[in-house]
């Protein structure tokens, strides 16, 4: 009744005043970003007052573009997020089909499985770090036990990609678990039991039922641990703080120490406006693609 | 017949096997670093698990160091940053309840013109690099006197918990039938009344896992506190730092601050555990 007194201009804008406060958050927060776009092309400096007012274009975009730093950090960027996102989704898919089973182990176990993706990043990677440490540290004692040569972990740079990513897996490698093994447990049970009673064999049943009803699921793994792993500062920092040398500076470790270490804010912005534009269009592709999987998995 | 049973046990063997072994990759790091802050500074470097345990690590955080006057670093400050983390992590979840909660129920319920983009948008901020809001931040933050004051770190920490809580949300209330609201507004409620009497208690679980969920998240934050808080508002997780960074370090005080800092998010997580992977998954997964 009371809908047909109201005028229907605002009916219609009532789902917005709804949402006005979430709104002005909203401005809020993309008010900075639009100012990070502008500073980019200034000449803006901390330290050199005024620098802010001298307009330059996009030359920061072309010297990040013609830094000679900038393939190798690309690659490291790259290197990185792919590396973890394929290692931890393999890794999850054992763990998460190993703990979908009727195993007196898995029922004790996986109540734990969320301890190390929920503590702080921070503090995951130091006590990582104090176990790579080499007077306090456990690991390389615990390789010299098997026979095998101490490492230097991320103080070296041959190992450095290797013991950042090593955090990385530890800590997420359960969240990808988690979700997956949720996706496993919301199948129906009829199509599994068909293939068994047809003797079908297990990578049969994998290629076939598990890994197409498992998609949506995947989908959703990697846009989280993709996303999260091409921004990655926690880890690296506690562990490096990019170094040692330029070895793990990713595009958000060189905008972190040219824009608030060396206070040339302007120099730095370009990585994390290039990091968020190569982000936004993977997670909207990827969320698409997600959309498809969710319907072609409900048969649609 | 007796091969394939054999060949099963040879299977379910192998699985625990694996599965064990995962395991002790997934939670030695947190055994050791319990064991790490029961340490004394002598016992520090044996590294050996049979030693005598001690309290003293523990209580240096917290009651302050005995060896602070001799120009050791101190570290007392600890239960500060602990009452930090703790301030500006509640203050973020309540602030993103009161803006998140209308608007989830907004993209759930009503049809509207830019309806999936606003909700994207909401999205992205959980993907966006946080240095492409912080590096402006930095500077405004210091015009507007918000620099290092609980103000300027909860807002901020909406990037954080305000996308978690609308789109979990959102899921919650697409889950509830619209015949109930229906029936109710045929009834004569208006819908305000409709939203607070019917809907926010068919949805209250799942909103206080959310909420604790978000408080989760906000309260692992680093990047936001380190580069906007200074000493004012300095957070446990920026804190723990200090104890390796500096001169010299007390790894067994650092893992004492650990498990400070991390087991009230182990409680949290395990209490909310039936609501965790759609809590997780951003309501994309109903586990």
């Amino acid at each position: 009744m009371e809908e047909n007194i109201r005028p229907p201009w605002l009916v219609r804008a009532r789902p917005w005043f709804i949402a006005l406060p979430a709104l002005l958050v909203l401005i809020g927060i993309l008010y900075p970003f639009l100012t990070a776009v502008y500073y980019s092309m200034t000449a803006y400096a901390l330290n050199r007052p005024g620098s802010v007012d001298t307009f330059v274009g996009l030359r920061n975009y072309v010297r990040m573009f013609t830094n000679e730093d900038f393939l190798y950090s690309s690659y490291i960027t790259f290197a990185y997020a792919l590396l973890a996102t394929g290692i931890e989704l393999t890794l999850g898919l054992i763990v998460a089909m190993l703990l979908n089973r009727d195993s007196r182990l898995a029922k004790i176990l996986t109540p734990t499985l969320i301890f190390p993706m929920i503590i702080p990043p921070v503090i995951g990677t130091l006590i990582w770090k104090m176990m790579m440490q080499p007077s306090v540290g456990i690991l390389n004692p615990m390789l010299n036990a098997v026979g095998l040569p101490s490492l230097q972990w991320a103080a070296a740079p041959e190992t450095a990609l290797f013991s950042v990513l090593l955090v990385d897996i530890w800590m997420f490698t359960p969240f990808v678990a988690l979700i997956l093994l949720a996706g496993l447990r919301s199948f129906p049970s009829a199509p599994f039991e068909a293939a068994r009673v047809d003797g079908a064999s297990f990578w049969f049943t994998f290629r076939n039922l598990t890994l197409p009803m498992l998609s949506p699921f995947i989908i959703i793994v990697v846009v989280f641990r993709l996303m999260d792993s091409l921004k990655m500062f926690d880890i690296i920092f506690a562990m490096t703080e990019g170094g040692p040398g330029n070895t793990l500076m990713t595009y958000q470790l060189t905008a972190y120490r040219t824009s608030i270490q060396f206070q040339r804010l302007a120099q730095g912005l370009p990585y994390a406006i290039l990091l968020y534009i190569i982000i936004y269009i993977t997670s909207m592709y990827l969320i698409k693609a997600w959309g498809r999987a969710q319907r072609r998995a409900a048969g649609y | 017949m007796r091969s394939k049973v054999s060949n099963n046990r040879l299977a379910a063997i192998l699985s625990d096997g694996f599965l064990g072994l995962y395991f002790i990759f997934a939670l030695f790091p947190l055994l050791w670093m319990v064991l790490v802050s029961l340490k004394s500074g002598e016992e520090l470097f044996t590294t050996q698990f049979v030693f005598t345990p001690t309290l003293e690590n523990y209580q240096a955080i917290l009651f302050g160091d005995p060896r602070a006057a001799a120009g050791v670093v101190a570290r007392q400050e600890f239960p500060r940053f602990f009452m930090n983390s703790l301030i500006v992590s509640s203050g973020a979840v309540i602030l993103s309840l009161f803006v998140g909660v209308p608007a989830a129920y907004a993209l759930a319920r009503y049809r509207f013109r830019g309806k999936e983009d606003l909700a994207f948008t909401f999205l992205s901020f959980r993907f966006a690099p946080e240095l492409v809001v912080i590096i402006p931040l930095s500077v405004l933050y210091r015009q507007l006197g918000l620099y290092d004051t609980y103000w300027g770190i909860i807002w901020v920490y909406q990037l954080v918990t305000l996308p978690l809580l609308i789109w979990v949300l959102r899921s919650y209330f697409e889950d509830i039938s619209p015949d109930i609201e229906q029936a109710a507004m045929i009834d004569g409620y208006p819908w305000w009344r409709i939203f607070w009497s019917i809907l926010l208690p068919l949805v209250r679980p799942g909103l206080a896992a959310a909420a604790l969920l978000a408080f989760v998240f906000a309260w692992n934050n680093f990047i936001f506190a380190l580069v906007l808080g200074g000493s004012n508002v300095q957070t446990v997780t920026v804190s723990a730092l200090g104890y390796i960074s500096s001169a010299q370090a007390f790894f067994n005080r650092m893992a004492a601050a650990s498990v400070l800092a991390s087991i009230p998010q182990i409680v949290l997580a395990l209490s909310i555990q039936r609501y965790l992977i759609r809590g997780l998954s951003f309501g994309a997964v109903k586990g």
